[in-house]
């Protein structure tokens, strides 16, 4: 027998805003967007900005507040990096969905209907660069009855081209009241406890990322009960125990390879996620007051360095004891070039 | 029937070593339903061991009816249609499937056979909606692409379906994904742990475990539960009644690996570097993972080392290993950072004694 679903919606969605007015905290935007509802008439859209701002949500109200549900099929045409958005898409699928003519502005049942249809294009730094280029032409032959909205993380993987065919918005990272103000909502409408010091754990773990905090309440919510505490947040989100960096970073100042080869085995067993770990670290070594500029920079390479082998696929031990030996090495004034390298 | 299977604990109330996980997990579907899940650990440290459990606990004794189907896929990606074979592990509700096996085009395997799975729905007797739970292992050898495709189906089938993900570091999955799980970390367990299991194991065989034994056995393990079990049911088949200093036979790879090691501090030269060449190929013959290689060459090398070489073996260590991941032929890798090694150890002979 399957199991049977119930309200199983995840809190993101639900509480995913309908309208452009009540996407929190990015003023400009909303304010640009209220005028586009009333003239019925807008540019080219570009929105980045860092994950869990509203980006998405914005686009989707917007579409939904332009054209109603009776029109939005027709009218919007949705892609993200989940459908398959290669070179031979874009030269059919929207140049076809671009070219369709639309009717005149006709106010339908309260919405303004305007006359052009919308393409969002979410995720847009993941298109290949090709497919970026094939869409110029296509924005300009048709921009009489379609309007592109394209959304990214970092604006620096759209090309010039497009991103001068667009007004652009940046989405700022969610301000900690705004976040609070959001969560608490949240947890009024779901009957959850927080006291003051989970609530601003919660925004310091998820870094103004609102889909993030939100995930993770719903995460502790469901293992913990209604009522949670700042201990239950962090053991849900993944963030390293503050205790497990210190140890690390005492057993790198204390200049012993074998102890910090076995504090780097522990880290490992406990399966602590290494690139957390070095962000982690890295916090730690830049607050540090007991250590000259010197050797943080030196610390700090070697973190990068780390972190860059990682998002290639390297071993996770033979990294982070790298990253342990180059503290240890930095912390202790040992010589930082090899004396036996020839 | 070995061991490790025969005494996997089948349901969230059995589990021995995690039990504050089981808990959460048993809380976590007690409404019938849960988000997607993210397992994170070390190998050996009971991910898959917790995933079976819940997905019992979620579907009931159905759950292990599971047949394996080796299903061919046709996808038709514009203008060339790609064929893709890939072996399914599932049961009426439930579907398993490792998507790296198709190596680089696992990005069709995301956008198209998990969608497809996704978007079908259960429906059980009553005729009440239903989900699916889709487990998919390894995500962390998934490419970024098919990441990247993953996140958007998470989110739009999540109505229909819940997936679970499995693998052993989290910091090869992306963020976007990893902030849609709720994700566990499935720590490796620890030493009692595993003696306690151990002991578990041997009242149930009605075997005589002498003090002191199953502790050893614990300490060679490396804390994967997996490893003890299997060295201790060696043991026992080596020789019983056991005594208590009896020797633990060590993986013969590791073995072999000792032995280059021991090669390569004994004469640096270019004959001892083809010689180890050769031995090198023979572990990668018989399917020895090139990092594991490496990381227990380094291993040995550094018990072996003095303190100021250490820093410098292991840079170097950390470094050929990540061309390795780079390049496409792991020999080369593990040969260049011998040779390095050689190069340094022989600096340093020359610079300490002359």
């Amino acid at each position: 027998m399957a199991p049977v679903l119930q309200s199983s919606q995840p809190w993101v969605e639900k509480y995913r805003p309908k309208q452009v007015k009540d996407v929190a905290h990015q003023d400009e935007v909303v304010r640009v967007l209220t005028n586009t509802l009333e003239t019925a008439n807008c540019p080219h859209m570009l929105f980045y900005g860092p994950p869990g701002t509203g980006k998405t949500t914005t686009a989707l109200a917007i579409a939904h507040q332009l054209f109603g549900p009776e029109l939005y099929k027709s009218r919007v045409l949705e892609l993200n990096a989940s459908d398959d958005r290669g070179i031979n898409v874009v030269r059919t699928k929207i140049k076809d969905f671009a070219a369709v003519a639309v009717g005149s502005g006709q106010r339908q049942g309260g919405y303004p209907c305007p006359p052009f249809k919308i393409i969002i294009l979410d995720e847009a730094d993941s298109m290949t660069e090709d497919a970026q280029n094939a869409l110029r032409r296509t924005m300009e032959t048709y921009s009489k009855v379609t309007r592109f909205f394209f959304i990214c993380n970092y604006i620096s993987r759209i090309i010039e081209p497009l991103a001068s065919r667009c007004a652009k918005f940046r989405f700022k990272p969610l301000s900690e009241e705004i976040m609070s103000s959001r969560i608490l909502h949240i947890c009024d409408q779901e009957g959850l406890n927080l006291d003051s010091e989970a609530l601003s754990t919660l925004s310091s773990i998820s870094q103004g990322d609102l889909r993030r905090a939100i995930t993770y309440l719903q995460g502790a919510a469901r293992l913990f009960g209604s009522s949670i505490s700042s201990k239950d947040l962090i053991s849900v989100s993944g963030v390293i125990p503050r205790e497990v960096v210190e140890a690390f970073y005492a057993t790198c100042k204390s200049g012993n390879f074998d102890l910090a080869n076995k504090e780097v085995n522990n880290v490992i067993a406990e399966g602590y996620p290494v690139s957390q770990m070095i962000f982690q670290l890295f916090n730690v070594v830049v607050e540090a007051d007991d250590v000259p500029d010197e050797q943080k920079a030196r610390i700090c390479k070697s973190l990068a360095e780390a972190d860059k082998r990682l998002v290639d696929g390297a071993d996770e031990y033979l990294q982070l004891l790298d990253v342990a030996s180059n503290t240890m090495r930095a912390l202790c004034n040992m010589p930082q070039e090899f004396s036996f390298e020839t | 029937m070995l061991w490790v299977d025969k005494y996997r604990p089948k349901t969230l109330d059995r589990v021995m070593v995690h039990e504050e996980i089981a808990l959460n997990l048993k809380k976590l579907v007690a409404e019938q339903d849960c988000p997607h899940l993210l397992f994170y650990g070390p190998s050996g440290s009971g991910k898959k061991t917790l995933i079976m459990a819940l997905l019992r606990q979620i579907l009931g004794p159905s759950a292990e009816k599971v047949k394996v189907e080796n299903r061919n896929w046709k996808i038709d990606a514009g203008s060339r249609t790609i064929d893709l074979e890939l072996t399914t592990l599932s049961s009426a509700n439930h579907v398993e499937l490792s998507p790296s096996d198709a190596g680089f085009q696992d990005r069709y395997i995301v956008q198209e056979i998990i969608k497809e799975m996704a978007k079908n729905r259960p429906i059980d007797t009553k005729g009440k909606k239903g989900y699916k739970v889709l487990i998919l292992n390894e995500v962390d050898k998934l490419s970024r692409e098919a990441q990247h495709s993953l996140r958007r189906t998470m989110e739009k089938y999540s109505a229909s379906c819940r997936l679970i993900l499995c693998c052993n570091s989290s910091s090869k999955v992306t963020e976007a994904i990893q902030s849609r799980c709720l994700n566990i970390r499935v720590n490796a367990p620890s030493e009692e742990e595993i003696i306690e299991v151990l002991e578990f194991i041997g009242k149930k065989e009605g075997l005589q475990l002498p003090s002191g034994f199953a502790a050893r056995v614990a300490e060679k393990s490396n804390r994967s539960l997996r490893r003890a079990i299997l060295s201790l049911e060696t043991c026992r088949v080596q020789q019983y009644p056991f005594t208590s200093n009896q020797a633990i036979p060590p993986m013969d790879w590791e073995e072999y690996i000792s032995e280059i090691a021991t090669d390569i501090l004994k004469e640096q030269s270019p004959k001892r570097l083809f010689q180890v060449r050769g031995k090198v190929y023979e572990l990668l013959i018989n399917c020895i993972p090139p990092q594991m290689i490496l990381k227990r060459l380094l291993h040995e090398l550094l018990k072996k080392l003095d303190a100021e070489l250490k820093h410098e073996v292991c840079h170097w260590a950390a470094y050929y290993e990540h061309r390795m991941r780079l390049g496409q032929k792991a020999i080369f890798h593990i040969e260049a950072f011998v040779a390095k090694f050689m190069s340094i150890y022989k600096a340093f002979l020359i610079a300490t004694f002359g």
